[in-house]
């Protein structure tokens, strides 16, 4: 499988979709949808066309700046495979969740759309330190421009909380990684960004520690986890439905991604040391994030709060640091794509039609919407962990790791979950039960295109509840290479 | 010997006769847009001739300037700029100035002052070069006939530029008194101890002097001043042009006479970096009008390159200083260059001030989404966000000063930074927004060559930025092979 062809394909699209607006208002969406289902059947195919037991799906090398060490260095192993999958599939959920959603600059928009998701293809792929922190940086700026121009009420400040604290985080990777490349130049006399080696760079303990500290900050901003999670309830609230979906869908994913892949592979002894604070992080998310999310009035918000929470067990489970509680938050990481990419669809169709956020504008839409009302109670019912569908799965394994590792943490952590019930439910109550909203006119039920989208999302989900082996299949030998104690 | 020094200044040779014959065109036909094109002409035919002027090898000519890749790198940069100012001043003094051909000579004559600088090896012709230019400077802040802040803004340059002239002056006169020699490579140690008060109170003096120019805290006050009050396209060319020739004849001098072995004076720079990247970035929250925000923004970015000289006395190697200098620089003309092109060419047909304030950029990326797309390219170049030339520069220095263990100027780097990204996303934001219905009603009719010339810029700094490798190769051959 050609990834480099796939990240430049997503760009050209992009362009591509910003020049055809000229032709006609409605290409550039369907060119967008096209490129992600392309995407999707090209990763596929990379997927059902290896052998069992694979762990490299493709490789690939080009030079770039030799001087420096710097290559474009794409693998997809399991992790990075999936990840990407999932980034094409919410991809067209992104787009068909907006069809109508945006008015005006159809072109530009998905420029953006598209650019962001070829950014993150290229985190979830880059092997090369330097392009990673290049992709890295390549996904923000159309992030930006998506809540900046699109967004709600609140965008100028909601875009550039979002940026600042993404861009400050990134510099101290920035940081981080050259450091780390000189501290391995001065022992080798190498200069190398590459992944592999520099996994084998002898450092000094000290050393090691705070560069992985450079590394953990850039990705719990974000995943993120409190304290530095601020800046996504307002990203994520002032956001278009889009930008929304890939927000939560996948952005946060890539801070996952980042904690497994570079925190805890470049710098695994350091991580040990740091294991507690990492656990007690996540577990401070978890509890804190449901508590936040109880207390919020705005649809979007409580969403973004929850993510949060969420977000608190993939932490939870990578520094159990065992095998089980990682996979736990690997499988969190698929599992939350879909249940909270359905979510804010859910919150952008209703802003959509009742032009507002503000659950107190909302109450018995059952009666007006069934349908809607339905997927809702669907996926809050997915979202809060009931077993059967992917949450449950993820972190039910997170905290069944977390547990050998701390106990009073996990029990702490598991409160959480009682929390989400309590803000799912009342979440479902408020919007959906009740007595209709005498405010509330006519509104017009999810059609073919949203009922499409929700029913591919709710497949995944009880796929990953019922049978989430082929994620573990998938994930385990990159976790067994991080030397990660099985159990 | 022959007469291969006459190739090796040959560019500035080129730049000197051209002066004469631009002025002869003058006065025979009066015509802006020959004036323009002849002026064109010979920068081209200049920066042609650097190649060449680089066959004969590293020359040293008269014991004045040293003729190597290092000072030539800059010449072809200093062109560069000049190409560029001269092309977007065109239509923008057309509106502005009843006869527009002096301007041109000023250009050249500012040019070579700055060739001067870049190559010089000895105190004279440093001063020289720096006059040259200086004094080209005061008259094209002024040449516009309409309004006061132009003349305001060059009677302030006069003024502190006078005063860094003379402290300059008067520090090399105390170095020659305490070492006996003016030629930077014979200065060496003070000849006794009592000489020894003198020799570091002259560099002092002569480092303050070069921080005046450079426009450094505390020595910055008259910065947006003088941003501000000159026209857009000569402000393009006092950021890039005055800032790296004396960047190039710095870190030169620097090399060559290691006065940066002394501990105290490195101290003293470190403060004045640290000092410029905060206060740079703090003082463009401040503003509203966008060339002051790029007059503070300069401010931060001169002070991030002094990572770059003080890693001559961090690493015994001047190579990598001399590659982050040159790159750098080449980054940061790019970036300021097509910033300032996209202002000229909005503000070809205001009348009075230019387009300056951050409100005339709203909608600018429906109204003309090539220049809107320039600016932000610029602006996010100047934040160094990966993509653009901006990232490629930062990297740069973030290596430089890892390898010079250089870790306060780096955190003060990496807060500057982040102070500065809220600024520049400012500039952006505000060109997505949707424009308001009351005023703002301005039009833009802006001219192609300028929309062009922008447009270049724009490219090359994405494309720099997704692949350098053509300029670090560039710039270490040019290091390599004829390294000072």
């Amino acid at each position: 499988m050609n990834i480099f062809a796939l990240i430049m394909g997503l760009f050209a699209a992009g362009i591509v979709a910003a020049a055809s607006e000229r032709v006609h208002a409605h290409a550039p969406r369907w060119i967008s949808l096209i490129a992600f289902v392309v995407a999707l059947i090209y990763t596929s195919s990379a997927w059902l066309g290896a052998g069992s037991g694979t762990e490299e799906y493709a490789r690939q090398v080009l030079p770039w700046i030799p001087q420096f060490g710097i290559q474009v260095f794409l693998v997809l192993d399991g992790l990075s495979l999936m990840l990407v999958a999932l980034t094409a599939f919410l991809g067209i959920i992104a787009v068909v969740s907006s069809w109508s959603e945006i008015s005006e600059r159809h072109g530009f928009f998905q420029f953006n759309i598209l650019w962001v998701m070829a950014g993150v293809v290229g985190v979830f792929s880059a092997f090369d330190l330097f392009l990673f922190f290049f992709f890295w940086e390549v996904m923000l700026i159309p992030m930006y421009f998506l809540i900046a121009i699109w967004g709600h009420e609140n965008r100028s400040y909601a875009a550039t909380k979002f940026f600042l604290f993404t861009q400050i985080s990134g510099l101290l990777m920035l940081f981080a990684i050259l450091s780390l490349v000189y501290f391995n130049y001065q022992a080798t006399g190498v200069i190398t960004f590459n992944y592999f080696e520099l996994r084998n760079a002898s450092l000094d303990p000290d050393v090691a520690w705070w560069l992985m500290l450079g590394f953990f900050v850039a990705f719990i901003t974000k995943l993120p986890s409190v304290p530095v999670h601020t800046w996504l309830p307002d990203a994520h609230t002032q956001a278009p439905t889009a930008g929304s979906v890939i927000l939560a869908g996948i952005l946060l994913k890539t801070g996952g991604y980042g904690v497994i892949r570079f925190a805890v592979g470049l710098f695994p002894e350091a991580s040990q040391d740091f294991a507690t604070v990492g656990m007690l992080l996540g577990a401070l998310s978890i509890v804190y994030g449901g508590y936040m999310a109880y207390s919020q009035s705005d649809f979007k918000r409580l969403v973004a709060y929850s993510s949060v929470a969420h977000m608190g067990f993939i932490l939870l489970g990578v520094y159990a640091f065992n095998e089980i509680a990682m996979q736990g938050a690997v499988v969190t990481m698929v599992a939350h794509g879909f249940s909270t990419a359905a979510l804010f669809m859910m919150a952008g169709a209703l802003q959509q039609r009742l032009h507002s956020r503000e659950l107190s504008k909302m109450g018995g839409l059952w009666v007006l919407a069934p349908r809607m009302g339905a997927m809702t109670l669907f996926f809050v019912v997915a979202s809060v962990g009931m077993p059967g569908l992917g949450n449950f799965v993820g972190e039910f394994l997170a905290l069944l790791g977390a547990f050998q590792a701390h106990v009073p943490l996990t029990i702490a952590a598991t409160i959480g979950i009682v929390v989400a019930a309590v803000y799912g439910l009342s979440l479902m109550q408020r919007a959906f039960q009740g007595v209709p909203n005498p405010d509330v006119g006519e509104i017009e039920d999810f059609g073919a295109r949203e009922m499409t989208v929700m029913i591919l999302m709710m497949i995944g989900l009880v796929w990953l509840g019922v049978y989430p082996q082929l994620v573990l299949d998938l994930s385990a030998p990159v976790i067994t290479s991080l030397g990660v104690a099985g159990l | 010997m022959s007469h291969a020094w006459v190739n090796s200044v040959m560019p500035h040779l080129v730049l000197t006769v051209g002066l004469m014959v631009l002025l002869l065109v003058v006065a025979f036909r009066r015509s802006h847009a020959l004036a323009m094109t002849s002026t064109f002409l010979i920068l081209v035919i200049a920066g042609a001739l650097i190649p060449q002027s680089l066959a004969a090898g590293s020359e040293e000519v008269f014991g004045l300037i040293r003729v190597d890749g290092y000072g030539q790198f800059f010449s072809g940069l200093f062109l560069l700029a000049a190409i560029v100012t001269v092309l977007i001043s065109f239509r923008y003094l057309d509106h502005r100035a009843s006869s527009c051909e002096e301007f041109y000579m000023l250009v050249l004559t500012a040019t070579l002052g700055a060739m001067v600088m870049a190559v010089a090896s000895h105190f004279a012709t440093l001063i020289l070069g720096l006059e040259i230019l200086s004094i080209s400077l005061y008259a094209m802040i002024c040449y516009p006939q309409e309004g006061r802040l132009p003349l305001e803004a060059a009677t302030k340059y006069l003024v502190l530029s006078g005063v860094a002239s003379t402290t300059m002056l008067f520090g090399m006169a105390l170095i020659y008194a305490a070492s006996g020699s003016l030629s930077f490579s014979a200065l060496g140690q003070p000849v006794d101890s009592q000489s020894e008060n003198y020799y570091w109170l002259g560099q002092g003096m002569l480092i303050v002097g070069l921080a005046f120019k450079l426009s450094l805290v505390p020595f910055h006050m008259w910065t947006p001043d003088v941003y501000q009050g000159a026209p857009a396209p000569v402000t393009g060319f006092i950021a890039t042009v005055s800032k790296g020739a004396v960047f190039a004849a710095l870190l030169r001098y620097s090399v060559i006479s290691d006065v940066l072995s002394n501990a105290s004076v490195v101290l003293g720079i470190s403060i004045i970096a640290v000092g410029s990247m905060v206060a740079g970035n703090l003082l463009a929250l401040l503003e509203k009008n966008i060339k002051r925000i790029l007059a503070f923004s300069s401010i931060a970015h001169v002070g991030y390159l002094l990572i770059a000289l003080l890693v001559v006395a961090a690493l015994d190697d001047p190579g990598v200083a001399r590659e982050t200098m040159m790159v750098y620089l080449a980054g940061y003309f790019l970036m300021t260059l097509a910033a300032f092109s996209v202002i000229s060419a909005l503000s070809i047909s205001a009348k009075g001030q230019d387009s300056e304030q951050l409100a005339d950029y709203r909608g600018l990326f429906w109204r003309h989404p090539l220049l809107a797309a320039v600016l932000t390219t610029a602006a996010l170049s100047l934040a160094g966000i990966p993509l653009t030339m901006g990232f490629i520069a930062k990297f740069y220095l973030f290596a430089a000063g890892v390898q010079g263990a250089l870790w306060i100027l780096l955190w003060a780097l990496v807060i500057g930074s982040a102070i500065g990204i809220y600024y520049y996303l400012r500039i952006v934001f505000t060109m997505t927004q949707s424009e308001t219905t009351e005023g703002s009603t301005r039009t833009y009719a802006a001219p192609m060559e300028t929309v062009v010339t922008a447009g270049v810029l724009g490219a090359a700094l994405i494309l720099f930025g997704v692949y350098p490798t053509p300029l670090i190769e560039l710039v270490r051959g040019l290091i390599g092979a004829f390294g000072a």
